[in-house]
Parts: C-alpha cells; sequence; structure tokens
C-alpha cells in the first residue's frame, strides 16, 4: 500500500514539475496554442475551399480531426523534457532517490494530459469561432472529450519513448515530426480517404489514426459511429500497452550507458 | 571492533563493450571520513561513483554503502545517499526553492518539511536571495552550490561527490570546499572524486589514485607523497646565470643530487629543520645573491607522475584529443 501511495505522490510531484516549466518557456506554449490555431485558419480559409468533404461542411469535418492530430502531437512535451533530462544528467540525480523508478515516466505523461486538456479548450474555442458546430449530445461529447484525451495520453507514452531513445532534443524533435506527419496526414483527419489515390486508401483506412479521427468526429458530431469508438479505443489501449512498458524498459537502460 | 565502513567495495568490474572502465577495485570508506578517488579523465571514476549509487549495475565484484548492498538493496542505498556534481544536475526551469521541494517530496518528506529543509538549505548555501529566482539565471557557482544542496536535502550519511568542482572558477571552488569541509565536520561521509591533486590534497583523509580502471596506490596524502620522497628547497637566483655554481656548492646539504629546473634550483632534503639556513650559509659564502627561498612539500602531481610515469595534466589532454 505504501509503495502505491509514494508512486501515486512521486507521480504528482514530477507532472507538477512537468507543468511548471510551460509557462517559463513561452516557446512550448506556442506549441500548444499558436500553432494549432495557425493549423485550422489554414485548413479552413486556404485548403478548405478545394476540399470535398459530401454530407460535411468543411469546418465540421476538419475540425475533429485537427483536435486528435493536436493532442497527440502534445506529447512532444514528453520528449523534450525526458531527452533534456538525460542530457542535463538530471535522470542520475532522479534515479539516485529512493523515489518511485517510473515516476519521471508517469509524471510527464500524466503532466500532458493536464496541458491537452488547456490545449482542448484552445482547439474549442477556435472551432466555435470558425463556425464548428458540435451536434452530439452532451454525453456524446464527453465521451468524446475523453475519448481524445485518452489517445493523447497514449501517444505521451509514444513520444517517451523517442524521448528515451533519442540523442538530443533536437533530435526527438525531429523524429517525432517525421513520424508522426505521415500518421495523421494519410488518415481521414483532413480529406476524405475517398478522395486518395487508389493505392493509399486502403492504407489510409486502416491507419489507426484514421480510426481516432473517426471515432471523435461521430460523437462530436452526433453520427453514427459503426465500430469506430471501439476500435479507436482498442488502438490506444493497444499503443499504451505497447509503448508503456517500452518506455520502461529504455528508462532503465538509457541512464545505465 | 571497528564500526562498518560507510562504504566497501571487493573486486568491481564494469566493462563497455571493448572498453574496461574497471577491472577489480576494492575500496574501503571509514564511516565519517573523506575519501578522495583521484584520476585523470577516463580513469573509472565516474564509473565507480554510478556503480555506488545504484546508477549501473557491476559485471562482478560487489559493493556495499551503508551496510547495504547496490545491487540487491539499491532502494535502501538510495535512502541513505546523497550524489552532486558533474553528473547531477538541478531543473533550470525550477527556481531554486522548487528544485529543493521536489526533491525533498521524492525523498518522501512530506510537504512541510520539504519546504523547510529547502528555506534552510538555501540560507547555508548563500542562495535565500536567489531562491525564488529560475535556476538557469543562476551562474555556474550558484548551480553547483544548488546541486550539492539537493544532494543534502535528506541529511544523507554518505555523500557522493563526483568531481563537485569541475568547470569552476577559483573562487567558486574555494567556496564549495568550504561548504563540503563544513558537511564533513558534521559527521557526513564523504567519496569525492577528483582530477584535481589540490582538491584532493585539501578535502581527502585518505586518497586512492586510480588509473586505467585499477587502484594503483592508496594512502594519506602524506603517505602518498612519501613515496614520492621527501621535502625539497626551491631557491630563486639573483642571477640566474649561477645556477650552475649554486647546485655544486649545496650538494653537500642535500640527500640527493640538487638540480636546476625553470631557473629554480631544487634541493632535495632529508630533514626540514635548519636546512634553510644551511643553504644561505652556503650561497653566502659562494657569494651567489638569493631572491627567494622556500620549502616544498610534493604535490599529488609528483606523486602521480611517479607511479604512472605520465603527468595528469598531459593524460587528459590526450584524452580530449581523442575524443575530438
Amino acid at each position: 500500500m505504501t509503495a502505491l501511495r509514494y508512486g501515486l505522490s512521486d507521480t504528482l510531484v514530477l507532472a507538477r514539475r512537468s507543468l511548471l516549466r510551460i509557462p517559463r518557456q513561452p516557446d512550448l506554449l506556442v506549441g500548444f496554442t499558436v500553432q494549432p490555431i495557425l493549423f485550422v485558419l489554414l485548413f479552413v480559409y486556404v485548403f478548405g475551399g478545394a476540399i470535398q468533404t459530401p454530407g460535411f461542411d468543411y469546418v465540421d469535418f476538419l475540425m475533429p480531426g485537427i483536435i486528435v492530430q493536436s493532442i497527440c502531437f502534445g506529447g512532444f512535451v514528453t520528449a523534450l523534457g525526458l531527452s533534456d533530462d538525460l542530457k542535463k544528467g538530471l535522470m542520475d540525480r532522479f534515479r539516485s532517490l529512493p523515489m518511485t523508478r517510473s515516476a519521471l515516466l508517469t509524471g510527464r505523461t500524466l503532466g500532458d494530459v493536464v496541458t491537452n486538456s488547456f490545449q482542448l479548450v484552445v482547439m474549442f474555442a477556435v472551432g466555435l469561432l470558425v463556425g464548428f458546430n458540435f451536434s452530439g449530445s452532451v454525453g456524446e461529447v464527453i465521451a468524446g472529450i475523453a475519448l481524445v484525451l485518452l489517445i493523447g495520453y497514449a501517444f505521451s507514452w509514444v513520444f517517451a519513448f523517442i524521448g528515451l531513445m533519442a540523442s538530443s532534443p533536437e533530435a526527438a524533435n525531429a523524429y517525432g515530426f517525421t513520424i508522426l506527419f505521415p500518421l495523421t496526414f494519410v488518415s481521414s483527419a483532413f480529406v476524405p480517404v475517398a478522395s486518395m489515390p487508389s493505392w493509399l486508401q486502403p492504407i489510409a483506412e486502416h491507419n489507426p489514426f484514421t480510426y481516432m479521427v473517426n471515432a471523435a468526429r461521430a460523437l462530436f458530431l452526433g453520427i453514427p459511429a459503426g465500430n469506430d469508438v471501439w476500435l479507436a479505443l482498442a488502438w490506444t489501449m493497444a499503443i499504451i500497452l505497447i509503448f508503456a512498458p517500452l518506455s520502461a524498459w529504455r528508462y532503465r537502460r538509457v541512464v545505465a550507458r | 571492533m571497528p564500526a562498518d565502513p560507510a562504504v566497501e567495495t571487493s573486486g568491481l568490474h564494469k566493462s563497455y563493450g571493448d572498453v574496461q572502465a574497471l577491472r577489480g577495485v576494492d575500496l574501503r570508506v571509514e564511516t565519517g571520513s573523506v575519501f578522495g578517488l583521484l584520476g585523470p579523465n577516463g580513469a573509472g571514476k565516474t564509473t565507480a561513483v554510478r556503480i555506488l549509487t545504484t546508477l549501473l549495475a557491476p559485471d562482478a565484484g560487489s559493493a556495499r554503502v551503508a551496510g547495504f548492498d547496490v545491487v540487491r538493496e539499491a532502494r535502501k542505498v538510495r535512502q541513505h545517499i546523497g550524489l552532486a556534481g558533474q553528473y547531477a544536475a538541478v531543473d533550470e526551469n525550477l527556481t531554486g526553492f522548487e528544485n529543493l521541494e521536489m526533491v525533498g517530496r521524492l525523498y518522501h518528506l512530506g510537504g512541510g518539511q520539504s519546504r523547510d529543509r529547502a528555506r534552510e538549505l538555501l540560507a547555508s548555501f548563500d542562495l535565500s536571495d536567489a531562491g525564488d529566482r529560475l535556476v538557469r539565471t543562476y551562474s555556474g557557482g550558484m548551480r553547483r552550490r544548488l546541486d550539492l544542496a539537493a544532494a543534502l536535502v535528506a541529511r544523507p550519511p554518505v555523500l557522493f561527490l563526483d568531481e563537485p568542482t569541475t568547470g569552476l572558477d577559483i573562487r567558486s571552488r574555494i567556496g564549495l570546499w568550504d561548504a563540503i569541509e563544513a558537511l564533513v565536520s558534521e559527521g557526513t561521509t564523504v567519496l569525492l572524486t577528483t582530477q584535481y591533486l589540490d582538491e584532493a590534497d585539501r578535502l581527502a583523509d585518505r586518497i586512492a589514485v586510480i588509473d586505467q580502471g585499477l587502484v594503483i596506490a592508496e594512502g594519506t596524502s602524506d603517505e602518498l607523497k612519501a613515496q614520492v620522497g621527501g621535502e625539497r628547497l626551491e631557491i630563486h637566483l639573483c642571477d640566474s646565470e649561477r645556477g650552475e655554481e649554486a647546485v655544486v656548492a649545496l650538494a653537500s646539504i642535500a640527500n640527493d643530487q640538487p638540480f636546476l629546473e625553470d631557473g629554480t634550483v631544487r634541493v632535495p632534503v632529508a630533514e626540514r629543520r635548519g636546512t634553510i639556513a644551511a643553504a644561505v650559509r652556503r650561497l653566502d659564502e659562494a657569494g651567489i645573491a638569493i631572491d627567494d627561498i622556500s620549502v616544498s612539500t610534493p604535490t599529488l602531481d609528483d606523486v602521480f607522475l611517479t607511479l604512472t610515469g605520465r603527468a595528469v595534466e598531459q593524460e587528459s589532454e590526450e584524452v580530449e584529443v581523442q575524443a575530438r
């Protein structure tokens, strides 16, 4: 019981540390707010007119996709933070303390949930300003928010692994974007899969990110979701179950150079 | 029966791929003492500290710290140690106070006690005024002091300092030395690694000289110095042209051949007492004027040179060249 209590308290202490950093590093804040806002404006007003989304207003089609994408990228704070801790030697300090070992990872990923929530508020506000309509019921919208935050949490573990593998914070950033950009763009986030070349369609259709975006879109807009919500949940849990142990394994090894 | 040693290792081995960082290291650090691990870059000092602080598991051999095995009882070890120096660090995006408070909480001291201890440590390390500033605004010396403070949050009985003053200017070094000496007077056992011979000389009760993963000598500073011979007179002449004459004139008071080095006459002597007067008399008789005369005790530089045939500074430069 004590171990569990310490584990929780250590996680909270380190999540707080991760969060204190945000307002003190204005460039991180830009990543959370300005960047996604620019994306919304760019897609709605620049590309929007050229993209056909049968059955949807483009804003309604786009917002869930862009929200899920932004939240997935929210985990980059964990990647940057962990690789910074490695570089500066803080990792050694933490590992020499009698704290719960994995708390550095659980603390960082928990911190991301808070920053992701903040980001979600910003995105909702922008969405409403450009004319997004939540047509789902209150229950559906809440379920959508919970799903999106869970997806963000899962990607924080992917980023934790990237941060522990990369040789520097800059490299972590580069890896993160190289892996996640194709994943998010070859999906139903910005354009309907049916508009893609036929060889690309099966890839986009089975991209886990497509299930996640479809699920969020269905919940926010109150349209039939089919199996998308369950598939999105299954993928999200799978990512956590794969990347959390992988990160923990790497965390144990990486310092033991 | 003597008290259990604070640190005891036996046959520590550690390799990174083909590189053997430790090749069988035996150390014993008595409780309440300061132990210096002295050696050039790449000698294995940091690897030894990493094993003793549970960051790294040894390939072979065993180590006990504060009575606990570093592998089997790692968590217990962590409750009894503090680590500071080259590889420990502080969070730049937190204030000094927040750093210490966080460490206190991670030692599970509780909120109130963590805050009290943070304030107390900031005061004793002369950081009270800077306590609410972000660490990234701190100078190098201030960061090291905060780092040392962070290692002391839980009043650990055994403290590891890995090259605590590397990269600091001389004023900050002396400040940090004072802080370390104050700790030792309170009974903390300290194991420090350094490549600075004057640092080991000043702080450590016992010194182990480590080179290429092996302890090549161990003893008090005086014992090590005794291995290289006794004291020397160093005489600067007004007229440096007359050095050879002085060497001849002083041969009879020396216990080994006097010699010239960088324009200074160096005279190995067995007995300190009376030698200065004798040397002055001899040179006066020979009509050679003295600018300055002093007795020099051998430095640990000399010890290292004698033990390894290489100078410490040379060695570290070579390592740097290889690293490039």
